[in-house]
């Protein structure tokens, strides 16, 4: 089997037995409710999550993504309340705004040779000083096209809603999958993320990928900023504090490489829910301190690096003794 | 055998000349290449073997000369460039992508697509076919860190051919194979041949040499020493080439004969690493120079990384003026006041980015711990002081190292074990990659050493040199010790006789 399968498998597994957990003990957990509520509740985390797999399978990182969702919930909601303006136009400019932004990060750091780290932590402190700029108030988001929005769902059997952003953040996966196994640009990407000195030698536009990726990052952070608005009906400049970790942890919980190169833009949807998942046990069950998402979480990052690392370390040796 | 040298070359360079700072790295050099035909360029490090294929594919740009393909001519400004001009190079470190698979690494940036979308069913389809051609039925799904070396040097090799198609460059594709491995890359160059392809073989190992080219060329220093049919040249008579001048009349310059006086300083008895070199007995005097000839790979470098603790060595035993002692590692050779310059300065040896009083003073800090640093006047005046007496030219003891020349940063790297006052120092290639000039001064300098009473381990490919300088030579091949040469038996003729040895015995 393909040892690069493996995180994949292992987080697959877990979800499983982790549900099997919840559903023992209670077995609401696997209505459609349920589900229907974890999609929605991730949906902002799952769609900048599937930036993020991209820039770390290409191995960088990007640190910005969760100011610029603050960013965009703030920019909405001031420019519905100042402007005229209609939400899908707003939306329009703000797509734009963020893709922009990524891409001149991912110029920065292909041109100038920065390292991602360094050039996306300025952009997280532009992001959010830019949003504090429009506004240091929470600005509520009262426009009739965002009810429409919050009252768009599907509502499935058993009567689960899968709301609009839940919906979204599931095309969303499809497309990020789609993107990396079926395209161009997906292969450089690996191929970037594999060895940029060879991936240049076997002509792979580098710079262009490198920009396209942190432009792709930008653009679903700008889009999750949209779908948090939604999910909030507002825009707060401290909001998503910390968002950019939590969706590291989750690409790295679904199996992605921290060195690039090898990943999975599905294991990430997993790691997503797992964290969700972990979430939903502890309303559920109502005693334990919210705390313990973290600690859990904490916990199943480091079980994943050490499993990572024992993969690269076990293949490494396969390879001296086979060559 | 298609020699044909009537007709037009497929490729063919004129007089290419490269220049680097403070070296003729290639000299008015002439190669030429028919198609169909296996053309080996062989040369030791620094002949300038890596620095004609590099002019050849763009990888540098070249100082002078003309590069005719089909008889037009071509400037490639990158791998890439030449890669369109029908130019392929496959290198030892297979250049690919290990975390993709088979078949993606194959149609890298060319892969068949449909409405946009890559089509995965014929981009595999078309990897499965292309690699059939060559023998190899694999799964081209899984990725390339699956199969050994060899696969994905044949891979390597079906794209670069899938690419270029018109000429084919292998830089020691062989160097990380086994014989059975080797067979089969082998069966694949055969089969390119067939199909009119041009194809350049760069590798150390003769044997393969002999049985895969058509012709062969020699660099030496950069220079081109001569071009041959393979098959009307014999084994004494390229080493030769590779390493020494002509070998009639060539006696001792002057007759160094040194009495070894008293006990011997060092003695190593049964050393040896397992795969690296076998064991072998050495002593060596105080003032003695003791040289190493043998061709690249053959375990020159191995005899001193083993000495110096640097691979450390898994048999035998060592004595310092009849009492053991043990080398285990870099730091207690240092102890045991030993030196090491390695052949590579430049990822080995000197720290470009460093100036060059730090470097000096780096071994010196070594030896005497880290807790107790060198004062900044001290190394200041110790720098300077070397500086003068080894002749560095550099304006001032606080210039990087990495902007000298050559021969200056070799000299500023036997500066850094002299003020460690080392009793015994291992030269790696002393003249390697540098001019003229500084090259006498480095010969020198090692007659001067040894005047004083240090002893020396030289390894040098420039047979001339060893000649002139050492009090007894070892001739290594196969990664064993197989000869030792003193007094008035040490000649190039008989160190090209010891390296050569096979095919001396076959044909006796």
């Amino acid at each position: 089997m393909n040892s690069r399968l493996l995180p994949l498998l292992a987080t697959l597994v877990i979800f499983l037995a982790a549900y099997a957990v919840c559903y023992a003990q209670y077995p609401a957990m696997l209505s459609t409710r349920v589900i229907g509520n974890l999609l929605t509740d991730n949906a902002f985390l799952g769609i900048v999550a599937v930036g993020m797999t991209f820039v770390i399978i290409s191995g960088g990182i990007d640190l910005s993504v969760g100011s610029v969702i603050a960013f965009s919930g703030v920019f909405i909601a001031v420019m519905l309340r100042d402007t005229g303006l209609h939400p899908l136009a707003v939306f329009a400019a703000l797509l734009v705004l963020t893709t922009l932004f990524g891409a001149a990060m991912g110029g920065v750091i292909h041109y100038l040779e920065m390292p991602p780290f360094i050039v996306t932590l300025a952009g997280m402190f532009l992001a959010r000083g830019m949003a504090y700029v429009l506004s240091i108030d929470s600005v509520p988001i009262t426009h009739e096209f965002y009810e429409v929005l919050q009252r768009s769902y599907w509502l499935m059997p058993g009567k689960g809603r899968l709301t609009l952003i839940g919906g979204m953040m599931l095309v969303v996966f499809l497309a990020g999958i789609m993107l990396a196994h079926r395209t161009r640009f997906g292969t450089n990407v690996y191929a970037v993320g594999g060895g940029v000195q060879t991936a240049r030698l076997m002509g792979v536009p580098v710079g262009r990928t490198t920009v396209g990726i942190y432009a792709l990052s930008g653009f679903l952070a700008g889009l999750a900023g949209i779908v948090f608005s939604i999910y909030t009906s507002a825009g707060y400049s401290l909001a998503t504090v910390g968002v950019e970790l939590d969706a590291i942890a989750a690409v790295v919980i679904g199996g992605t490489l921290l060195t690039g190169g090898s990943g999975f833009v599905a294991g990430t949807l997993i790691g997503v829910l797992i964290m969700g998942l972990i979430q939903t046990y502890i309303i559920f069950d109502g005693t334990l301190s919210s705390w313990w998402t973290k600690i859990l979480i904490g916990m199943l990052l480091f079980a994943f690096i050490v499993l990572q690392k024992g993969l690269v370390w076990t293949s490494g040796k396969r390879r001296a003794a086979g060559g | 055998m298609p020699h044909g040298d009537a007709r037009q070359p497929l490729l063919h360079a004129r007089g290419v000349r490269k220049i680097f700072p403070g070296t003729i790295a290639l000299d008015g050099v002439d190669f030429s290449l028919h198609a169909g035909e296996v053309h080996a360029l062989l040369g030791e490090n620094g002949a300038g073997k890596s620095t004609l294929i590099k002019c050849l594919t763009g990888a540098y740009r070249r100082d002078g000369g003309d590069i005719l393909l089909d008889g037009e001519s071509i400037d490639p400004k990158g791998t890439l460039d030449a890669q369109a001009y029908g130019i392929g190079t496959v290198y030892q470190e297979v250049n690919l992508l290990p975390n993709l698979s088979v078949a993606e690494n194959l149609s890298l940036g060319h892969q068949p697509t449909r409405f946009g979308m890559i089509s995965v069913r014929a981009m595999n389809a078309r990897a499965r076919e292309v690699l059939s051609q060559y023998g190899l039925d694999i799964d081209v799904t899984r990725t390339l860190d699956s199969y050994s070396v060899a696969v994905q040097q044949v891979i390597a090799i079906a794209r670069a051919v899938m690419l270029s198609g018109k000429v084919l460059i292998l830089d020691e594709p062989t160097a990380s194979l086994d014989a059975h491995e080797v067979k089969m890359l082998f069966d694949v160059v055969r089969s390119l041949k067939e199909r009119g392809l041009g194809i350049v073989f760069i590798s150390h190992f003769l044997d393969q040499i002999f049985e895969i080219s058509d012709r062969l060329t020699v660099l030496r220093n950069g220079q081109l020493v001569g071009t041959e049919v393979t098959a009307e040249i014999d084994r004494v008579r390229l080493i030769n080439m590779m390493l020494g001048r002509e070998l009639e009349h060539e006696t001792r310059a002057h007759g160094k004969l040194h009495e070894a006086a008293g006990d011997p300083r060092l003695v190593f008895s049964g050393f040896g690493r397992k795969g690296r070199i076998e064991p072998f007995d050495l002593s060596i005097h105080a003032g003695e120079v003791i040289g190493v000839a043998g061709l690249l790979g053959s375990g020159r470098t191995e005899t001193a990384e083993v000495l110096f603790g640097v691979a450390h060595h898994d048999s035998g035993e060592a004595r310092q003026d009849g009492a053991p002692v043990s080398l285990m590692s870099p730091r207690q050779a240092i102890k045991a006041g030993f030196g090491f310059c390695p052949e590579d300065r430049k990822t080995d040896g000197v720290i470009a980015d460093l100036s060059v009083r730090e470097n000096i003073a780096l071994a010196l800090q070594a030896r005497i711990g880290w807790m107790r640093r060198i004062p900044d006047r001290e190394q200041k005046a110790m720098a300077n002081d070397y500086i003068r007496k080894l002749d560095i030219r550099t304006p001032d003891a606080e210039k990087p190292v990495g902007l000298l020349s050559g021969g200056n940063q070799q000299k500023v790297m036997l500066a850094r074990w002299l003020v460690t006052n080392p009793s015994f120092l291992i030269l790696d290639e002393p003249t390697r990659g540098i001019d003229v000039g500084a090259h006498a001064e480095i010969i020198r300098l090692i007659e001067e050493l040894c005047a004083q009473g240090m002893s020396l381990l030289v390894i040098s490919s420039e047979l001339d040199e060893l000649v002139a300088y050492s009090h007894r030579v070892i001739v290594v091949r196969d990664r064993r010790h197989v000869a030792e040469l003193a007094g008035d038996q040490i000649t190039t003729g008989n160190m090209v006789r010891a390296i050569a040895a096979p095919e001396r015995e076959a044909v006796n």
